[in-house]
């Protein structure tokens, strides 16, 4: 039930996102989350796109360090409330999450939250016992 | 004012005369005493007593940094250990340092030397000197300490550091004389203007050396605290401190040519120059009993000029050194080959094998940024992974360079690729706020 996310090293230079994301319209690759945070000199690029092999290859024939991470993505309704639930079943169960972003589906208005954690398939496990739904690598692709 | 002045203003033709018998000796000196002299001089078919006037210089062998090094530590030593009575050493390429030995004799010769740069500059006994460059295996602080001690002069040995403590006690002592870096000087010199205590202070008189003094630097302090700066040279294969130094005119650093020979060569061919020409300095101390050596090729390029001094002196005197001929850095003073550089990036297997070391000056002071290409695709996981492999290349840089920089992780392939070694140094020292 792991989802495949890429990771991607990036100077903090002018230009450099733009320069990934031509990148991907060039080679069809489609973005469903994009997520980047910075320190002062670097900042690592996290993409969930409906092609990850194909991704992780041009980025890494256009020279970039790139990796492939198992992450977790479920789906919860985007209404107060919901996301605390899933936090406080992660937390209660000593699941610790590193970092997480998200997007809403286009065709369920759903939200799909993407995130890493220190034990994926023991968060999964819990997630699905609560009734949490988790995503399926397809599901998020075409979410 | 002088600090010998029978030798400092000794005519040229007694300079040069003094100055064979003394090469004549040393010569003598290395061929009996240092069995490594005595091979290379073999294996360039000279023996001492070949060397029948001064020009005869030609035709002994140079030594070279790497010489030096290949006889870590003592293998260069001329007198029993027990004769030692001081050593100081320099940073070195992998790790290991040049060491620099003294006898008795040797401190006294060496602290004479400083004395009379000293003086030159206009220090007397009635100064209160600050030392402000760190203590320990360097020459420079107990170089400029003997001296300014055997002048009389009131030694504060602070050492480098606590810029608070320094202008305090520069206040509170009444500081005359300050010894430092440059850029250390300038750095303290706008932290007494930010304090508000430059009317309080007596400074008149800076002794800085360890890294050329720019134009720019000099003007900034006299701008700054208002005193009379002088620039001086030396290096820790030849002694350290009191080499030469400028007297009051400054017009050129006064060689001490009884104690020290110096010729101009081209680099490339070895051949010396005629006067007023620019090369490489290369210099014979005349004096050394623990560690001779002779023709030591310096790397600095520098011109002499003979012709006497305003200031009655009669010795030689080079510009400041305008460059060199190898890729040497002077970063805060610490004396930095990218090749050390290179030595610890090669380790990590993190990153790739190009870099690029950029210099700037922040507040006066020199800050060294490695820039090196991430190519571990397992650590982008984490930021922490990140931290820690610059942080792991931070530390190791610092325990070979002697020196803190920042490491900063660049992509592959963003770093310039060129064939020579100019791009893998951006030197922005000059341009201000780069």
């Amino acid at each position: 039930m792991l989802v495949k996310q890429i990771s991607v090293f990036v100077q903090n230079e002018p230009g450099r996102l733009s320069f990934i994301t031509r990148l991907m319209g060039e080679n069809q690759i489609d973005i469903r989350s994009i997520s980047i945070s910075d320190t002062v000199d670097f900042g690592i690029l996290r993409l969930i796109v409906n092609d990850p092999e194909k991704c992780e290859q041009v980025l890494k024939q256009n020279g970039f360090t790139v990796s492939i991470t198992n992450v977790i993505a479920v789906g919860i309704a985007d209404e107060p409330g919901s996301l605390a639930k899933v936090f406080s079943l992660a937390d209660e169960n000593g699941v610790n999450i590193e970092y997480v972003y998200a997007f809403i589906s286009h065709t369920t208005q759903d939200a799909c939250i993407i995130m890493r954690v220190n034990n994926g398939e023991q968060a999964i496990k819990i997630f699905l016992e609560n009734g949490v739904k988790v995503l399926s690598a397809e599901e998020v692709y075409h979410f | 004012m002088f600090w010998q002045k029978d030798a400092e203003t000794m005519p040229r033709a007694e300079i040069r005369a003094l100055q064979l018998k003394k090469l004549q000796h040393t010569v003598n000196w290395c061929y009996d005493r240092v069995p490594y002299y005595r091979q290379i001089m073999e294996k360039s078919g000279v023996t001492p007593d070949q060397i029948r006037t001064l020009d005869d210089i030609r035709r002994l062998p140079f030594t070279t940094k790497a010489d030096l090094r290949d006889n870590y530590p003592f293998g260069l030593f001329a007198v029993p250990k027990k004769e030692v009575v001081e050593i100081h050493a320099s940073s070195g390429t992998t790790g290991k340092p040049i060491v620099g030995g003294y006898t008795r004799h040797d401190l006294d010769t060496w602290s004479d030397c400083v004395a009379r740069l000293a003086v030159a500059a206009g220090a007397t006994q009635d100064d209160i000197s600050q030392i402000a460059f760190g203590y320990g295996l360097f020459t420079g602080a107990f170089g400029l300490h003997y001296a300014l001690e055997k002048i009389g002069s009131m030694v504060v040995p602070i050492s480098s550091g606590n810029s608070e403590k320094q202008i305090m006690l520069m206040k509170d002592f009444g500081t005359t004389l300050l010894v430092a870096t440059p850029s250390y000087a300038v750095y303290l010199s706008e932290l007494a203007k930010d304090m508000g205590v430059t009317g309080e202070l007596k400074l008149r008189l800076g002794l800085f050396g360890s890294e050329v003094c720019t134009t720019e630097m000099r003007n900034q302090i006299e701008k700054n605290i208002g005193i009379l700066v002088t620039d001086n040279y030396g290096l820790t294969e030849l002694g350290g401190p009191g080499v030469s130094g400028e007297c009051q005119y400054r017009d050129g650093l006064h060689i001490n040519e009884d104690h020290f020979l110096a010729e101009i060569i081209d680099p490339d061919t070895g051949e010396i120059l005629p006067e007023g020409e620019t090369g490489e300095l290369v210099i014979t101390p005349l004096s050394k009993e623990a560690f001779p050596i002779f023709r030591y090729r310096t790397k600095d390029i520098a011109k002499i000029t003979y012709e006497p001094c305003k200031c009655g002196r009669t010795f030689a005197r080079m510009n400041k050194v305008i460059g060199r001929t190898d890729d040497m850095l002077i970063i805060k003073g610490v004396n930095v080959f990218p090749s050390q550089i290179e030595s610890v990036l090669i380790q990590s297997p993190h990153i790739g094998p190009h870099y690029q070391l950029i210099l700037r000056k922040k507040n006066y002071m020199d800050h060294l940024e490695v820039k090196v290409e991430l190519i571990d695709s397992s650590l982008l996981d984490q930021y922490g992974a990140l931290e820690k492999v610059a942080n792991e290349i931070r530390a190791d840089l610092r325990t070979v360079l002697g020196l803190d920089c920042k490491v900063t992780l660049v992509e592959p392939r963003s770093i310039e690729r060129s064939t020579g070694k100019a791009k893998r140094i951006v030197d922005l020292r000059n341009l201000p706020n780069a």
